[in-house]
């Protein structure tokens, strides 16, 4: 049993890291902390690409002169490249927004941004009634 | 001389240009509110024409437009739709000088609103009538509620918009969640949706499968009033009074009542339908309708609700005519369509009369004022009488053809019922009258005289008569309507 | 490639001019401080990518498919653009709405959002039509995980911009951030799957090697995060939580674009999924459709509907009801036969034009208002904006499918093929839903038309810039009702395409 699990101790760390990122993004309400699990939960799927990529024995994808060289295949990685531009981007925008949110509403906790904004949807009401704007 | 075309185009247009030119004339009244009337006898004129054409074995045609391969909006005369739209035209003429009346002498508001959605109304009613297919009708119907509701709520009260509520979701409600699937149902069927006299369901549907799809269609049609969807009609006598004697005594209710007989008579077919025995139970519907709205009326005191549960008792003469099933019962239930129409819209006029010129709304206010308004209840014992069924009034004729169908299908519960029916009629139809001429006045009122809305009921009473004498176009376009 | 001049090096490459006409344009809009010109160039763009997919549309219709291999690669090693029927609809679709949410952008933004960022704005909005309709176009995997990217970033970028007219914009782009995210990382999770028992990406590929496989733990899973994450991106009951606050506090014409075309393009996709990549796993397929796709169309629709009912604020009751309607397209395809899916597609095409326009009509009484769109604020409205609130009311009519309008042809299609299919519960549950859609709908125009203005209330000017697209919008709404003819061809072909083996 043990063996078999450590024959797929890469498998086991993406699945853990998956798991770690996905709580995180769900429970906190902090939002630079949801920000950080959501990158660790893109993280491990760059590993989970990783790692389907690896042959066992293969070396790196580079040509070599010896005929019969085994390579790790080298399409994951180009692919996860691609990903972790995708997770920057991210990342990036998300805490820009953050920024902008800690401007306009003085926090950067779930529950008092979702608080200021009820007092926005009485504003709005209030606002609005008849006449109000004449 | 136009051709049968030619009048089918303009009679289906002319309601629809009148409403279309309303908002534009919005600065002249005088124009904008003789636009009804004339409109209404243009397109009385064309109805006319199509019915003789029909009356002469043409069936006139008009092609619009092909929404989608094998369904097209189009529209083919049926003698049934010849009938109903001679009803809704005709009578489109008194209404609409008698709206004029009303809408100045009463004061109301936002008369360019509701005459153009008077006249959209009726062209929808129009189109019902004249629809060369079920999807057509179905169009149109929807279209005739959507269009009839600002004028519910027109007086933009909360209790106007309120009825304007109930009157949408029973309406609508119905027509979406049982009568569509009932269109694609047959749709699915059949392939097409063509009325065909002999029905077109006949070896397409499973008769064990007939009653399920003739209950959605009798309840789908929530504008045939058959209890217990019938809720939304007395919420509508909120309009005001020209809308409750055209669209809720004539064009609406016939509208509903002439889609479950057109459906019966050229979808089911009355043959498919009889010997499936798929009716039983609308028959019982049918009767228990007729007999609890008239108790129902009976309690009512105020003038208009009285009328709107009659106007529920009537309707389901026609749907009990289309239930029986038989050629002499359908024929009845289709000359019933054009007797009641006459009758109620003159009851609904002489109500309307009353209000206006004396501000008087309840029965029990009546007492003593028939000296003070002698045409106007005049008018209403014709149209009463019509309504009973007592010769020389029209209606006679509608109940004589129902009882005879009745006793020809060997359902004799149904004289009883009729019979019943009728007495309650008396009852309450009559009240009024005795009342106003033989009781001691309990109000002294100020009669302010408007002609224009005692002269539309005077002349829809005289017609009342005159349908009783000459029936002959009626009849024979009933009789076309079961000739094989 | 030269040698019939630039017409045909034009007609050669239409399968990706569609995708990166407005991909190339968006830096140079990026760079360009004057609104006019940058809103000028975005309607070329979109306008070009419009033209190119009605030459495909007319294209597919003759020859069935066609096919663009980026840099020359051949398949399964390059990257391929595939577009048959199915494609080519969506993406005349997705183009028509976008042009005209484009043409009705510039009032409308103008008035919504602060004119240093237009320029921005205009770059960000080339890039998410751009994303989505490569989203469509695409034949490869991965490719189709980039565009959802690409399209995502940016619609979140769109949607906060809002804040300059309400702050709340702001974690309403974050928590689209923050779930697109994650459907779009499912489905990347779900593609490494299958690409380790497959070895391949590209889509028709991938199709026939599912087939050969036959089944499999690492299949169904690739099966299960891959349908997941596209239903995020759907909005698909219950992970549509982003979608109304996101189309609810963005810009109007932000909200226009998006409820038009962006679900549209992942209910593509999900339709992809099912009936092309894993047609060769029938019993999964299958298991999907019946115990989750058709489920939770039901309750999405049931859900969006009462929530649309309960709602005040106009922008969000659309967008609640925009859930609604995702669920009648998700059960479409869900039932699963050529006349539910061809039915889903008449949907896609007739909620994009009713959508599409009644946002553009919110954008109109927003712009004429200044303040945000509610019940409250809605009070007589109809007689204060009569040409706005006309066309909101045809639209809105179109949405309860009344009659002559093209909500009612797809009413008519879906209950047909639901019928056909002997399933008279779900017939009930749709015919009711769509009954209590009238009563959101009733409730707004009883508001605008049934209530008298307040006293003293002006009559508010309506700008032409806004009410000509959205009246196009509205007649559109009446046409595609009276002749819906080239619609429903165009589906049921989409239907056989989708259906008959695929790519």
């Amino acid at each position: 049993m043990l063996m078999q699990l450590a024959a797929i101790w890469n498998y086991l760390i993406v699945i853990l890291l998956m798991m770690v990122g996905l709580f995180l993004v769900i429970s906190r309400a902090n939002l630079v902390k949801k920000l950080v699990g959501l990158s660790i939960f893109q993280t491990s799927v760059f590993l989970f690409y990783i790692t389907l990529g690896r042959v066992s024995g293969g070396t790196a994808p580079i040509l070599t002169d010896a005929p019969d060289t085994l390579y790790s295949n080298p399409l994951p990685h180009v692919l996860i490249l691609t990903a972790i531009v995708v997770g920057v981007a991210t990342t990036a925008l998300g805490l820009a927004l953050i920024l902008r949110i800690r401007e306009s509403f003085g926090s950067i906790e779930e529950d008092e941004i979702l608080a200021a904004k009820n007092e926005s949807a009485a504003a709005d009401m209030a606002q609005a009634k008849p006449g109000a704007e004449a | 001389m136009m051709t049968p075309q030619t009048a089918l185009l303009v009679g289906i247009l002319a309601p629809l240009v009148v409403a279309c030119l309303t908002p534009f004339l919005a600065s002249r009244p005088v124009w904008r509110d003789a636009a009804g009337p004339i409109g209404g006898v243009v397109t009385f004129i064309a109805a006319l024409h199509v019915a003789l054409a029909v009356q002469a074995g043409e069936t006139p045609r008009l092609f619009v437009a092909q929404i989608v391969d094998g369904l097209a909006i189009d529209f083919a005369v049926t003698p049934l739709g010849a009938i109903f739209g001679l009803v809704a035209s005709g009578l489109w003429i008194f209404a609409g000088l008698y709206s004029v009346g009303y809408m100045r002498g009463a004061k109301e508001k936002h008369q360019t609103r509701f005459a153009a959605f008077y006249a959209v109304a009726v062209h929808a009613a129009m189109a019902i009538a004249w629809s060369g297919n079920l999807l057509v009708l179905f169009i149109f119907y929807e279209i005739l509620t959507f269009s009839t509701y600002p004028l519910v709520t027109h007086k933009e009260s909360q209790a106007a918009r309120d009825a304007g509520r109930l009157y949408m979701s029973i309406l609508v409600g119905t027509s979406i969640v049982l009568l569509l699937p009932a269109v694609i149902w047959v749709w699915m069927v059949t392939g097409n949706l063509e009325f065909r006299s002999g029905g077109i369901l006949a070896d397409a549907l499973d008769p064990k499968m007939a009653p399920v799809l003739l209950a959605l269609f009798a309840f789908g049609v929530g504008k045939a009033a058959l209890m217990p969807i019938h809720r939304w009609l007395p919420a509508a006598m909120v309009a005001p009074t020209p809308v409750s004697a055209l669209l809720h005594a004539v064009a609406v209710v016939k509208a509903g009542v002439f889609t479950i007989l057109t459906v019966v008579v050229y979808v089911f077919g009355i043959d498919f339908l009889s010997a499936s025995g798929a009716t039983t139970w609308l028959v019982w519907l049918a009767s228990f309708t007729i007999l609890s709205s008239s108790f129902v009326a009976i309690t009512k005191d105020d003038i208009k609700a009285r009328l709107a549960y009659s106007t529920i008792s009537q309707l389901s003469y026609i749907v009990l005519g289309a239930a029986i099933a038989s050629s002499v019962a359908v024929q009845g239930a289709a000359l019933h369509i054009v007797m009641h129409a006459a009758g109620k819209i003159t009851l609904f006029f002489c109500a309307g009369a009353i209000y206006v010129q004396a501000h008087l709304t309840k029965i029990s206010e009546l007492d003593g004022q028939g000296r003070e308004m002698p045409w106007v209840f005049a008018a209403f014992f014709i149209g009463a009488l019509s309504i009973i069924g007592i010769p020389p009034a029209g209606g006679s004729w509608s109940k004589f053809m129902l009882m005879v169908g009745a006793v020809d299908s060997q359902l004799y519960f149904v004289l009883s019922v009729l019979g019943l029916s009728s007495l309650l009629n008396i009852y309450y139809l009559l009240e009024p009258l005795s009342r106003g001429f033989f009781r001691p006045k309990v109000k002294d009122v100020t009669i302010e005289s408007h002609p224009l809305v005692v002269i539309p009921p005077v002349i829809t009473a005289l017609l009342s008569l005159a349908l009783f004498f000459y029936v002959d176009l009626f009849a024979d376009l009933a009789s076309l309507m079961v000739a094989p | 490639m030269n040698d019939g001049g630039l017409i045909a090096v034009f007609l050669q490459n239409l399968p990706v001019l569609v995708v990166v006409i407005p991909l190339l344009l968006a830096p140079v809009v990026a760079i360009i401080t004057a609104p006019r010109l940058a809103w000028a160039i975005s309607l070329a763009g979109v306008g070009g990518a419009f033209l190119a997919a009605i030459l495909l549309q007319s294209i597919t219709e003759s020859i069935g498919r066609v096919t663009y291999h980026l840099g020359n690669w051949e398949p399964p090693w390059g990257i391929e653009f595939v577009v048959d029927s199915a494609t080519s609809l969506t993406l005349v679709i997705m183009t028509g709405l976008a042009f005209l949410a484009t043409l009705y952008a510039r009032a409308s933004l103008m008035s919504e959002i602060k004119h240093t960022d237009l320029g921005k704005c205009y770059a960000a909005w080339l890039l998410a039509s751009g994303g989505l309709f490569g989203l469509v176009a695409t034949g490869d995997a991965f490719n189709l995980f980039v565009f959802l990217e690409i399209s995502a970033l940016s619609s979140v970028i769109l949607i906060s911009i809002g804040a300059g007219a309400d702050r709340r914009a702001l974690s309403a782009g974050f928590n689209y951030l923050v779930i697109g995210a994650v459907g779009a990382t499912f489905y990347v999770i779900g593609v490494g799957f299958v690409y380790a028992i497959t070895g391949t990406l590209n889509i028709a590929d991938l199709a026939a090697r599912i087939a050969d496989i036959g089944g499999g733990a690492a299949l169904y899973a690739g099966f299960g995060f891959m349908i997941a994450g596209i239903m995020v991106k759907a909005a698909v009951f219950p992970v549509h939580i982003w979608l109304p606050a996101a189309y609810g506090y963005a810009p109007s014409a932000v909200s226009s674009l998006l409820a038009a075309i962006a679900t549209k393009a992942a209910l593509y996709v999900l339709a992809r999924l099912l009936f092309t990549l894993f047609a060769g796993v029938p019993d999964i397929t299958e298991l999907a459709v019946t115990y989750v796709i058709v489920p939770l169309s039901l309750a999405g629709i049931f859900v969006g509907t009462v929530m649309a009912i309960y709602e005040k604020d106009i922008k969000l009751l659309l967008a609640h009801s925009s859930v609604a309607q995702i669920g009648y397209i998700a059960l479409g395809f869900g039932l699963a036969s050529s006349a539910s899916v061809a039915a889903s597609f008449v949907h896609i095409g007739n909620h994009a034009l009713i959508k599409g326009g009644l946002f553009m009509a919110v954008g109109g009484f927003v712009a004429a208002l200044g303040s945000r769109a509610n019940l409250a604020s809605f009070v007589g409205i109809g007689r204060r904006m009569p040409i706005t609130a006309t066309a909101f009311t045809v639209c809105g009519l179109s949405l309860a499918g009344l009659p002559l309008t093209a909500g009612f042809i797809s009413k008519l299609y879906l209950v047909r093929a639901i019928l056909a299919e002997d399933a008279y519960v779900i017939t009930a549950l749709v015919l009711l839903s769509s009954a209590l859609s009238l009563i959101y709908l009733w409730k707004i125009i009883e508001v605008m038309w049934m209530q008298p203005a307040p006293a003293k209330a002006p009559n508010l000017a309506e700008n032409p810039a806004i009410y000509v697209p959205l009246w196009i919008v509205a007649l559109a709404n009446i046409w595609f009702g009276v002749d819906a003819s080239w619609l429903v061809a165009a589906s049921r072909a989409a239907a056989a395409a989708l259906l008959g083996g695929g790519l």
